[in-house]
């Protein structure tokens, strides 16, 4: 240690962001967090220190706040890993999640329709019917699976490429790349960010070149029907706004779904509440989500003074927004780090707060929901394949709790 | 706007979060373009605690209930 380094303020702000060793548990930090107060301060990769908003009351507060930014291009916006600056300096800024209103209004009004709930619910018995021929090739290949690449993944991809009317073919392709631009590996060159980048937007003014052809029924069709063919929206804006809506329900969804699995492996009291009582599932799923809140924390940048619990975010200074901290604050829920299937847990924010909050939201219940029924209808016998302890998180990126392996037998 | 007794609604802010259809499905549901509306007659029978919750609950504060 240096002695003449910033001893104290390592001291009193600690690294950020933290890995989360197992999915459904906080990471070895938070609780120091959680009993700091509503707002502490923590230190990103780059020496940077940030505010941290842990507190349920706090967090939604400065969620409404429209002195908060979610633009990426701003130069103090807080970037939580090398590579996550490294796109962002890059120059692409992606439409609804990096754009700040009036203008993300525009671009989020023509999406909210195909995600509005009579669309989801009529899109269910596409979902169950994928789910079940899942189901069956898992058990016809044996009596073990990893349930994600066998599962949770397939059926998150395939409901969103069904929503947004894009074929098994081109969703792969886009899909595998997006998923590395998510979670980079630790040893992509330098550019490679860039270079997947422009393959998955190629691919993508070719799906819509194509759709304008020969239209389909989808939201992609509906854009170019809609908003892009009465100027609203041109070609590059299209094309990013898809790259968003594709990258966005995959990994987060799929490891929604092999989380709340896992967690219910991990309590077989609240599995066995809950095999008893199917019409239960959608509430559960609303306690699983807030239990994982796989996607934990959202970045934003201050562009005016906030006061807020005592404290003054100067502008130019970052926030961090803990999902998972708000989900776990003891001021608004009862026994907060318990999984209770019978939780009233439907105001929780898992999917975030105020107008940045998932436009998927709608699907991701609707896959999550029909995941686990047709799962525990399907294989009663269903167990985790290693001890508890084994079954880890990725690695924090853009999705703290992701998941990529989840082995189970029967 | 749309105002049922106690209970008054801003559709303009409406992000169609489903928050209040999932939490109190007698008195909120979404139109085609998925933006809520009220149902008729809903505020009037439903529980209280469960509406408050849903204005507490919509990301975007657009729904509205009158005390008393």
């Amino acid at each position: 240690m240096s002695p003449t380094g910033t001893r104290s303020s390592e001291v009193t702000a600690p690294a950020y962001p933290m890995a989360r060793e197992c999915p459904f548990r906080m990471p070895d930090g938070y609780d120091r967090l959680r009993t700091d107060g509503p707002l502490s301060r923590v230190t990103l990769y780059d020496g940077r220190e940030v505010w941290l908003a842990s507190g349920s009351a706090e967090g939604r507060a400065l969620l409404l706040d429209a002195r908060l930014s979610v633009d990426v291009r701003h130069p103090a916006f807080p970037a939580l890993t090398p590579q996550f600056a490294e796109q962002s300096a890059g120059g692409f800024t992606p439409p609804l999640s990096g754009v700040d209103d009036p203008e993300h209004a525009l671009q989020r009004r023509p999406v909210i329709p195909a995600f509005g709930i009579r669309r989801i619910a009529a899109l269910r018995p596409e979902i169950e019917r994928t789910a079940e021929a899942l189901v069956d090739a898992m058990l016809a290949r044996g009596d073990r699976a990893d349930l994600v690449p066998a599962y949770s993944l397939p059926l998150a991809c395939a409901a969103n490429l069904a929503l947004l009317g894009v074929s098994e073919e081109d969703g792969h392709y886009i899909g595998t790349r997006s998923r590395r631009l998510l979670s980079p590996a630790a040893g992509d060159e330098e550019g490679a960010a860039q270079r997947i980048l422009d393959e998955i937007l190629d691919r993508l003014r070719a799906v819509v070149a194509r759709k304008e052809q020969h239209p389909g029924t989808g939201l992609i069709d509906e854009l170019i029907a809609g908003p892009a063919a009465e100027g609203g929206m041109d070609r590059d804006q299209l094309v990013a706004l898809c790259m968003v809506l594709m990258a966005s329900g995959d990994d987060s969804t799929s490891s929604t779904v092999a989380a709340s699995v896992f967690a219910l492996l991990a309590h077989p009291e609240q599995l066995e509440r809950l095999r008893g009582e199917p019409e239960s599932i959608p509430g559960a799923v609303d306690e699983l989500t807030r239990l994982t809140s796989v996607i934990d924390v959202l970045p934003r940048v201050a562009t005016a003074d906030i006061e807020i619990a005592g404290h003054t975010i100067e502008a130019g200074e970052g926030v961090l927004i803990s999902l998972m901290l708000m989900n776990r604050d003891p001021g608004a829920w009862d026994d907060p780090d318990a999984l209770d299937v019978g939780r009233r847990a439907g105001r929780h924010v898992a999917f975030g707060y105020g107008v940045h909050q998932c436009v998927g939201q709608n699907l991701a219940r609707a896959v999550t929901e029909t995941a686990l029924s047709v799962l525990l209808r399907r294989v009663p016998t269903l167990r985790l394949a290693v001890p508890v302890e084994q079954v880890k998180a990725n690695p924090p990126y853009v999705l703290q709790g992701g998941m990529s392996e989840l082995p189970v037998a029967w | 706007m749309d105002v049922d007794g106690s209970i008054e609604i801003d559709a303009d802010r409406c992000i169609g979060s489903a928050t209040c259809t999932r939490l109190a499905p007698d008195v909120f549901t979404q139109d085609d373009d998925g933006v809520v509306e009220l149902l008729p007659g809903g505020a009037a029978q439903a529980d209280g605690s469960l509406v408050r919750e849903a204005a507490l609950g919509c990301p975007v504060q657009a729904i509205t209930v009158r005390v008393g």
